[in-house]
């Protein structure tokens, strides 16, 4: 196994911001210290010899990040994404663990299909992929998936994403249903007969570029309606990326009812506006659409008062082709594991501290992987950590990118914070900004 | 001007420009023998991804008549089904040898996108719902010669009635009209408007009869049956008794006023009265000039031979101006 | 329009006797003014040809000879080369069939534009005589064209301006 010494870094976790390094031997931190405590547990076990040191001066050594949305397109799309190229985007981006959504080709809505993600990340090695179940049978919204099956098997998000649950029946059954399993059912929030060929926020910028609209409302329905799910039946709900400045309201005042909800947020919804399609490039079509100015100012003031507990990137990889098609026609999506932590750093008036938390553990929590990830940096604890220079700037370039596809919209950005080592299950997966495998 | 993609990218000093030249076509055409050698050796694609035979066969005429060499694409969609894309078709074409492409899309903005895929010359034929600035030039033109307005449409008040939400023509009319001192009203139920025009430089009524009397030009557009199936109007008989050229509101029409639609019309619906016993009906005129029109649009994209500005534009027939020429 | 550092070749009495000459001439040449009709090429020569028609009504007493304009802008050969701007619409007194058409312009430089005056003109009709009646002739001819009538000829330089009003002729 690999032993590691992380040194000259700041630790940060939920525990505070301290000066430490940081030593790892067999996938397990040994010591978090000075120097010489990092050095002489290594030595205790004779591992200090073959140690990799990864230099952390300016850096900050948190606990790996975790994105609770990801779509990593295998099976079914392997010309969009690979779960490997995926995993190494996740890398990275300092994410130690991903959650995949399901709608792939199949979906992932029975255990042969989990077992294959499961197996497909094991094998790339690069972080840890929980394929999400879907709640509908191939998510099509009318008969339940075996979540208890799915369950047993260890799947502990489910969620129709890229659609919502229609039937207000169903997703009430689904709730009920899930209750005693300990998962967490995830909404994408979307009343489809009010987004029937929809393109882009209903507002002024669609009504003059004569493209259907996706009207706030469409979301903010069924925000309502699974809140009130919610409380009807004591299961808990996770909103997948909000959007609209309602949402985040009526999402506050149910956690101030203390009901168990929960959500998050993508780095494109508190970054980019409706009017980026005024030159009709697909690579701003995403779904929920892009919004306005007040919905960005109401997302930030979310994630900044907890409303909103995790940023989560949406990463949605489509080849050029698909995004090269008229606006109408283009699939919905735009790439986010690479960019996700800078976008934060330079978009987000927040503390470091609530950035890393909403980026680490407390997406965790909400994805039921905090027996691995999102954990304290201290010893015993699994070595599942990112380390990141929250000054660094760098330029996106979409060739350079890891993702199989081009569809950011932040190429020629310049962005502060970037990830300089990731340690998987103890391994350095990324060393200095590049991928060990 | 290389491309003409969007009437909002025209100021009134281009539309005049356009309408002027415009008025050489419309001489062209009266001749016996209709062409000029001006785009010898141009060739012009015509590349219609939605069917349009007036649009077309409008262009395909215009482009003749200024003896560019013409080449009709009719894409259906299944050929994009197929897996060639927009891009692949445009670069192919665009590989032949191509100065102009004339596109008519069902998708708003596909002209747009097709000018980073050529360096031809792009003409919007009509995308989507977004914008049809030959039919705006077109109307324009209509107005200026029929209530004889050669120097602008101040003080005139032009209602645009009925499905202004999926209408192009309406996106495009409404800036042209704007842009040459025109007061603009649409008139329209609140579900056939787009869902936010607080920033357009319109008034909005929903009254047609409280307005008719005082309107210079009423400009209708087409209603289209699938509405109903949305739920966006009740049924055509409650939108002709509504927003429909009734008998009766003809009658209030001031004696001047032109009423234009820009065709295929719902004789019945929208068009509630025989056209041709309208004093002021415009439609077939409006066909005639459309070839004008299209010239026009043509010679200045491929045959003006730089970009238009103040001082070609505005150079005027005074003698004292002519330049150095043989 | 004096453009900075003009010289006057041309005075307004200059251009005035001239057009009233070129109208003898044309008299003189025809035997009368019978099936003449005079065409001013857009834009300069549209006023030299209205200043003909009258010099000519002077002359012989026999009534108004047919004017009309021509823009020649759709047959010139360097269309797509530089920025061309037509001047008001092309408007002639019914067929040229048969008739003796003299075309009128302000300056003759290189040939171009009465080559393409002579494109246009059969589009309207077939002539039996095209006549060139100029105020200036500069010279450098790039086509083998020559003017039936000249008020002056001016040798210039290819890139001097020639400027044409009936305030006179400026060369700049």
């Amino acid at each position: 196994m690999t032993n590691l010494l992380i040194t000259n870094g700041t630790v940060l976790d939920q525990q505070g911001e301290r000066r430490a390094d940081v030593a790892v031997a067999d996938g397990v931190i040994v010591a978090v210290g000075t120097a010489t405590d990092a050095s002489d547990a290594l030595a205790a076990r004779q591992a200090l010899d073959d140690a990799i040191v990864l230099d952390a001066t300016g850096c900050i050594v948190s606990p790996g990040f975790v994105d609770l949305h990801v779509h990593l397109r295998e099976p079914g799309r392997e010309e969009a994404e690979t779960i490997e190229t995926g995993s190494r985007a996740a890398a990275l981006g300092g994410f130690t663990a991903v959650v995949a959504m399901p709608n792939t080709d199949p979906a992932h809505d029975s255990l042969p299909t989990i077992e294959f993600v499961r197996t497909q990340a094991a094998r790339a090695g690069l972080c840890e992929v929980a394929p999400a179940g879907c709640i509908t049978l191939a998510r099509a919204g009318e008969q339940l998936a075996p979540l208890g099956e799915l369950a047993a098997a260890g799947v502990r998000l489910f969620t129709d994403d890229g659609n919502g649950v229609q039937d207000p029946a169903l997703m009430r059954r689904a709730l009920e249903y899930a209750r005693p399993l300990g998962i967490t059912l995830a909404q994408h929030c979307e009343v489809a007969s009010l987004t029937k060929g929809a393109v882009m926020h209903e507002g002024s910028c669609c009504s003059h570029l004569g493209l259907p609209g996706w009207p706030a409302l469409a979301e903010e329905l069924m925000v309502h309606r699974d809140i009130e799910l919610a409380r009807l039946t004591g299961a808990p709900v996770h909103f997948l990326h909000l959007s609209t400045a309602r949402s985040v309201e009526l999402v506050r005042a149910a956690k101030a009812e203390g009901l168990p909800v929960t959500s998050e947020a993508a780095p494109h919804h508190f970054t980019l506006t409706d009017e980026m399609l005024v030159g009709f490039d697909a690579v701003y079509k995403v779904n929920p659409p892009l919004r306005t100015p007040a919905d960005i100012a109401a997302i930030k003031a979310g994630l900044r008062d907890g409303t909103i507990d995790a940023i989560a990137t949406d990463h949605a990889p489509h080849p050029p082709e698909s995004k090269e098609a008229p606006l109408d026609q283009a699939p919905p999506g735009m790439l986010g594991l690479e960019t996700a932590l800078a976008l934060s750093i330079t978009e987000l008036d927040m503390p470091l501290a609530d950035i890393v938390a909403a980026l680490s553990w407390k997406p965790a929590r909400i994805a039921h992987l905090d027996a691995r990830h999102g954990r304290p940096v201290a010893v015993g604890e699994p070595a599942n950590l990112a380390v990141f220079d929250p000054a660094a700037e760098w330029t996106v370039v979409p060739a350079k990118l890891a993702s199989k596809s081009r569809n950011t919209p932040y190429a020629g950005r310049t962005l502060r914070g970037k990830v300089r080592h990731t340690i998987y299950g103890g391994v350095p997966v990324v060393i200095d900004s590049v991928a060990q495998r | 001007m290389k491309h003409l993609l969007d009437m909002g990218h025209l100021d009134a000093m281009q539309i005049h420009h356009l309408l002027d030249l415009t008025d050489h076509m419309v001489e062209i055409n009266q001749r016996p023998m209709p062409k000029v050698p001006a785009l010898r050796g141009k060739t012009v694609v015509n590349l219609f991804f939605e069917d349009s035979t007036r649009t077309r066969t409008s262009f395909d005429t215009a482009a003749r008549r200024l003896s560019a060499d013409v080449m009709n694409f009719a894409v259906s969609s299944s050929s994009v089904n197929k897996g060639e894309s927009l891009r692949d078709t445009i670069e192919t074409i665009t590989a032949m040898g191509v100065d102009a492409f004339v596109v008519r899309h069902a998708s708003s903005g596909a002209p747009h996108q097709i000018t980073q895929w050529t360096t031809a010359s792009i003409v919007n034929a009509g995308d989507g719902w977004h914008q049809h600035p030959t039919q705006a030039l077109l109307d324009c033109y209509t107005i200026r010669t029929r209530l004889n307005r050669t120097t602008g449409f101040d003080g005139l008040h032009i209602a645009i009635v009925g499905d202004i939400k999926h209408s192009r023509v309406a996106r495009s009319d409404v800036q042209a009209f704007n842009a040459l001192g025109a007061r603009v009203t649409l008139v329209a139920p609140p579900t056939l408007l787009p869902p936010d025009i607080s920033t357009w430089p319109v008034e909005v009524s929903h009254d047609l009869d409280g307005l008719i009397g005082s309107l210079d030009v009423l400009y209708l557009l087409r209603m289209q049956r699938e509405r109903m199936r949305d739920a966006l109007v009740p049924s055509l008989r409650e939108y002709t008794t509504l927003y429909g050229l009734t008998p009766a509101r003809a009658a209030r029409l001031q004696e001047h006023a032109l009423v234009m639609h820009p065709g295929p019309m719902n004789r019945g619906v929208e068009m509630a009265v025989d056209p041709a016993e309208l004093p002021g009906s415009t439609v077939l005129h409006q066909v005639a000039n459309g070839v004008a029109v299209r010239m026009a649009v043509l010679f200045e994209l491929l045959g003006s031979g730089g970009e238009m500005t103040a001082d070609t534009a505005a150079d005027s027939p005074d003698p004292s101006q002519a330049g150095p020429r043989s | 329009m004096a453009a900075q550092g003009a010289r006057q070749v041309m005075s307004s009495d200059d251009v005035r006797r001239a057009i009233t000459r070129i109208g003898h001439e044309i008299v003189e040449r025809n035997h009368g003014t019978d099936g003449v009709v005079l065409v001013g090429l857009q834009r300069g020569g549209v006023w030299i040809a209205q200043q003909l028609q009258a010099s000519l009504a002077r002359i012989d007493g026999v009534g108004e000879v047919p004017l009309g304009a021509l823009d020649v802008s759709f047959y010139r050969d360097d269309v797509g080369i530089r920025p061309i701007v037509p001047g008001s619409v092309t408007d002639l007194p019914g067929t040229l069939d048969g008739a003796n058409v003299v075309l009128v312009d302000d300056v003759l430089f290189t040939g171009r534009t009465v080559r393409a005056a002579l494109d246009a003109l059969g589009d309207h009709g077939r002539p039996r005589t095209v006549q060139l009646a100029v105020i200036v002739d500069r010279g450098h001819r790039e086509l083998p064209i020559r003017p039936d009538y000249v008020g002056k000829n001016l040798p210039t330089s290819r890139h001097e301006t020639v400027v044409v009003t009936a305030a006179g002729v400026e060369l700049a």
